[in-house]
């Protein structure tokens, strides 16, 4: 490198030689933007992600669901703590992550927005959903920013054993009684296009794309990623005895890939603008939350106040 | 005593246990989401689990006790109301997080003395249980302990929660100490603990957290009693009706 090399180029020359970024290095604003925002957003899905799987905790079927389904949930609760953290490396507070996913600034995965009505939607999310985490969080392992690649690592183990045990639960209501089976099978007639939208817009309309694989945060593109999805869920769903709601899916020899119908791109931009099914409902009992917690927090802060005082007087 | 009685004694004794973590659980589990902030949540949802993984070793072995083929699930998810036997204080709705955590801390400290005294016991599935939960209770104990400090100890606002909270939960720890003639029998053949060692070790943790944290200990007015025969508070028929909704709309299947 030349004397004129400027601090840009030095920072992409460390990113296409797969250096990792850490917080205290020099780096481009609009790149800790985009990792505030994609983190933020990501740690805020993991938190509203806790809502309809909790929804089903004290109806669990048996003990055994119970104690996964809890164990679950708290580990997506987990997630969105190491993420919260991975964001404040950047210079944004918790406060402030929660200040904007409370008035609407901030986004969160469009897929929590709809409602777990049975047993069986708690299956199809760990099938599905977290199917869709884990394609999506593979690559960010390796994403240029270090924290967050660090968090994402920790993070994709304990999906796959989500994923798995989403599976586990949907295998065992199929090879039960034919109500059992009809459940499980409108769960996924619900969940399916949902979880295919998880990946984003199509490649044409996505607006971050190419500068966030430039900068390495992203290496693979939605449609990609999407079409990766799909090839996975097709033998997954007919092993389990189950159609997914889709005629026009079918393996497409020449490709290598199964081909998939058209996305209800209005029905996306619908939930992802705040007209969802429990968009409302979410944010609400987020705020709710956090708002009857204020002055649980407030105690936690005073006593620790007089505690330093005590100590300090002690010391004296 | 007959073989039969013991064992019909036995497994009331199990049972009892099972359903106090078993409720508590269930109870405490409803927080899930909705933590005063993020670590909070997940220590809540982390006790809601321990007390379940207790409630399903102890609700196991009460279905072997008894020998009529029952498990864990037919006992958790097939018993009628007048069956649970639980400690009404477990049942009680969730209420505030001053609420919750007055019942955890009174409930936690019963339960590290209780089964520090149960590690002891005769019976060595029970002694068993006893010492893999007393390291979940240690910890329980000191998670709602230090909760009551920050709250007593806090701000005026947390001060008057608190307080409101012991005072409603107080006459339902009378309970926890009123032993009947099957914990007696269970004591006098060494299964059981001494209910008085654990009541005057519970009264001496419970006098000591409520003093540092600036808490009155509030006389009894009128106390509450009878979970251990089936006697429960209005609350248990609404939680039982949620958690066995679906095994009782589709029963006999696998889940
Ligand atoms: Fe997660
Ligand atoms: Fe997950």
């Amino acid at each position: 490198m030349t004397d004129s090399t400027t601090l840009p180029e030095i920072f992409q020359g460390r990113i296409d030689s797969e250096e990792k970024i850490e917080p205290r290095d020099w780096m481009p604003d609009a790149y800790r933007k985009t990792l505030i925002r994609q983190i933020s957003q990501h740690a805020h899905s993991e938190i509203v992600g806790q809502l309809p799987e909790g929804n089903w905790i004290t109806r669990a079927p048996s003990l055994r669901r119970k104690a996964i389904l809890l164990a679950k949930v708290q580990d997506e609760a987990g997630h969105g703590l190491y993420l919260y953290s991975a964001a404040e490396t950047l210079g944004i507070s918790r406060e402030q992550m929660l200040e904007q996913l409370h008035s609407g600034k901030a986004k969160y995965s469009s897929i929590f927005n709809y409602p777990t009505l049975t047993w069986a939607d708690i299956g199809a999310i760990g099938w599905l959903v977290d199917s869709a985490a884990i394609i999506n969080q593979i690559p960010l392992c390796r994403c240029s920013y270090g924290p967050y690649a660090r968090a994402m690592v920790r993070i994709c183990k304990e999906e796959s054993f989500h994923q798995r045990q989403g599976y586990e639960l949907l295998m065992t209501l199929c090879q039960g009684s034919e109500e059992q089976k009809a459940m499980a099978q409108d769960a996924i007639n619900r969940w399916w296009w949902p979880s295919v939208m998880m990946f984003g817009p199509g490649d044409a309309n996505s607006t971050h794309s190419a500068q966030s694989m430039q900068w390495k945060i992203k290496r693979n593109s939605n449609d990609e990623l999407r079409q990766k999805f799909v090839d996975q869920a097709v033998p997954q769903a007919e092993y389990l005895g189950l159609t997914l709601p889709d005629p026009d899916l079918k393996w497409n020899e020449a490709r290598g890939h199964y081909d998939f119908g058209e996305i209800d791109w209005d029905e996306f931009y619908q939930v992802v603008g705040g007209n969802g099914p429990c968009n409302h409902e979410r944010i609400s009992a987020r705020i709710k939350a956090h708002e009857d917690g204020a002055w649980v927090r407030e105690a936690a802060l005073a006593y620790a106040d007089k505690q330093r005082q005590r100590a300090r007087k002690a010391a004296a | 005593m007959s073989g039969e009685t013991t064992r019909q004694e036995l497994f009331q004794y199990v049972i009892r246990l099972g359903d106090n973590a078993l409720i508590n659980g269930q109870r405490l589990a409803e927080w899930c989401g909705r933590g005063p902030f993020v670590e909070e949540d997940i220590a809540m949802t982390n006790i809601a689990l321990d007390l379940v993984g207790r409630a399903r070793m102890l609700l196991t072995y009460a279905g072997e006790v008894e020998g009529a083929g029952r498990t864990e699930d037919d006992l958790a998810y097939f018993r009628n109301e007048r069956e649970f036997r639980n400690f009404q204080i477990m049942e009680l709705p969730v209420g505030d997080f001053a609420f919750t955590t007055a019942r955890q801390f009174f409930v936690d400290a019963y339960d590290y003395f209780y089964y520090r005294a149960l590690q002891h016991s005769v019976d060595s599935t029970l002694a068993g249980i006893a010492a893999k939960t007393l390291k979940e209770c240690e910890y329980h104990l000191r998670h709602s302990a230090e909760w009551m400090l920050r709250l007593g100890d806090g701000t005026e606002q947390s001060h008057a929660k608190i307080s409101t909270a012991v005072a409603e939960l107080m006459p339902f720890t009378y309970e926890l100490f009123d032993a009947d003639g099957i914990d007696r029998a269970m004591q006098a053949n060494q299964i059981g603990v001494d209910l008085n060692t654990v009541e005057a070790l519970w009264n001496e943790k419970v006098n000591n957290v409520l003093d540092e944290a600036t808490l009155e200990r509030p006389e009894l007015k009128y106390t509450r009693s009878g979970g251990r025969q089936g006697l429960h508070s209005e609350h248990i028929g609404y939680l039982l009706a949620e958690m066995q909704s679906l095994q009782r709309a589709m029963p006999g299947q696998d889940w």
